[in-house]
């Protein structure tokens, strides 16, 4: 299908797993975001197509989606900076199930959250004074470098070891556990190294990186595990885990 | 892989890389030296020295490569857990047979 100067070929993926990518014609707008022109759609071609946003401003983490083959969130894309020719090919994000259209399951991503232990565990009550971390320690300042993730799964979407390993707990959620381990005010940590020293832990990753390259948010869940890597090594040879 | 696959993993790569880098140098001079096979034999045989190096070896590489091979079977293969660990570790085994027979070649 060919389109006019002014408009744009967007295939997008329609169906469940075993859906198929659909050709439509949406126009070409000045500032336009990958998120526009699915909203577009929906709005003037076909209102039962179904996708995922909420904040539109890169907060929410909801409105990730494969973009011509790479991760990426909708409403932070401009398509003028993208685009190569005239076509672009969206669909849900790679390594978890369909459940229609452009919506990928986040269950699978949310459940390894818990199992990573990357829920904070607190080790006081809300009647004993705040904890005092000061800026410059260098917990917190191990803790800051990987805080600012906003749940998106773009890095889970990108990691080969996630598609190579189903189970594998995947750079989000270590990252997550990696914040918490840093995190004085917790008192998971014994629970949280045994979980992310298992078989589908912290050492099934290859460092090579897809997370970091593809992280909308510039973080870096690569050394995020890395130092996972080593506080478990550590609480192993201590033999505060079991192998 | 857990944390102690992993730790046994990097363990043997740290024990190999300058054990590599020595397999070199002697290949090198032996080489350069133009040392005929009796004359390596010559002073191999016997020897405890050698027969520890190579035997260090053999065994660090044989616990190395079937680590990395179970993981690449687990990740690549429609191999179950347990089926490539059996597949890795007896590969590991049959490595070590392997070194350990051109090992007792040489210094015994
Ligand atoms: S560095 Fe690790 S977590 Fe990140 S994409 Fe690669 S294997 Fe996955
Ligand atoms: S680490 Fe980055 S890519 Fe991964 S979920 Fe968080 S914000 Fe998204
Ligand atoms: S819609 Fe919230 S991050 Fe894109």
């Amino acid at each position: 299908m060919g389109s006019a100067p002014d408009e744009l070929e967007v295939s997008l993926w329609r169906g469940g797993e075993a859906g198929r990518y659909e050709a439509y014609r949406v126009p070409l707008k000045e500032n336009q975001t990958v998120l526009d022109l699915v909203t577009w759609i929906q709005r003037y071609l076909d209102p039962t197509l179904s996708y995922r946003f909420a904040c539109r401003v890169g907060m929410c983490g909801s409105c990730a989606m494969t973009v011509d083959g790479r991760p990426r969130w909708t409403c932070r894309t401009l398509v003028a900076k993208i685009l190569k020719g005239r076509r672009l090919e969206i669909g849900p994000l790679q390594n978890l199930p369909v459940i229609k259209d452009l919506a990928a399951d986040m269950r699978p991503f949310f459940e390894k959250w818990q199992r990573a232990k990357g829920v904070f565990a607190p080790s006081q009550t809300r009647r004993e004074a705040p904890a005092k971390i000061p800026p410059q320690s260098a917990l917190r300042i191990a803790a800051d470098a990987a805080i600012e993730c906003i749940n998106c799964g773009i890095c889970y979407a990108a990691c080969d070891s996630v598609r190579w390993n189903r189970d594998y707990l995947g750079p989000a959620a270590l990252n997550r556990a990696w914040t918490l381990l840093n995190d004085a005010r917790d008192k998971g940590n014994a629970e949280r190294l045994r979980a992310v020293s298992g078989k589908d832990g912290c050492h099934n990753c290859h460092s090579h990186q897809s997370c970091e390259r593809h992280c909308p948010k510039a973080l870096n869940p690569t050394a995020s595990i890395a130092g996972l890597k080593r506080k478990t090594l550590e609480a192993y040879l201590t033999g505060r885990i079991a192998g | 892989m857990t944390v102690r696959l992993y730790l046994w993993q990097r363990l043997t790569a740290a024990l190999m890389a300058p054990m590599v880098l020595a397999h070199l140098a002697i290949i090198f001079y032996a080489s350069r030296q133009g040392l005929t096979a009796a004359a390596m034999l010559a002073r191999t045989r016997g020897s405890f020295g050698w027969a520890l190096f190579y035997g260090v070896f053999v065994v660090a590489a044989s616990i190395h490569a079937s680590i990395g091979l179970n993981n690449v079977l687990c990740e690549w293969s429609p191999l179950k857990e347990r089926g490539s660990g059996v597949l890795a570790s007896a590969f590991g085994a049959l490595l070590f047979l392997l070194g350990l027979r051109a090992v007792m070649a040489v210094v015994s």
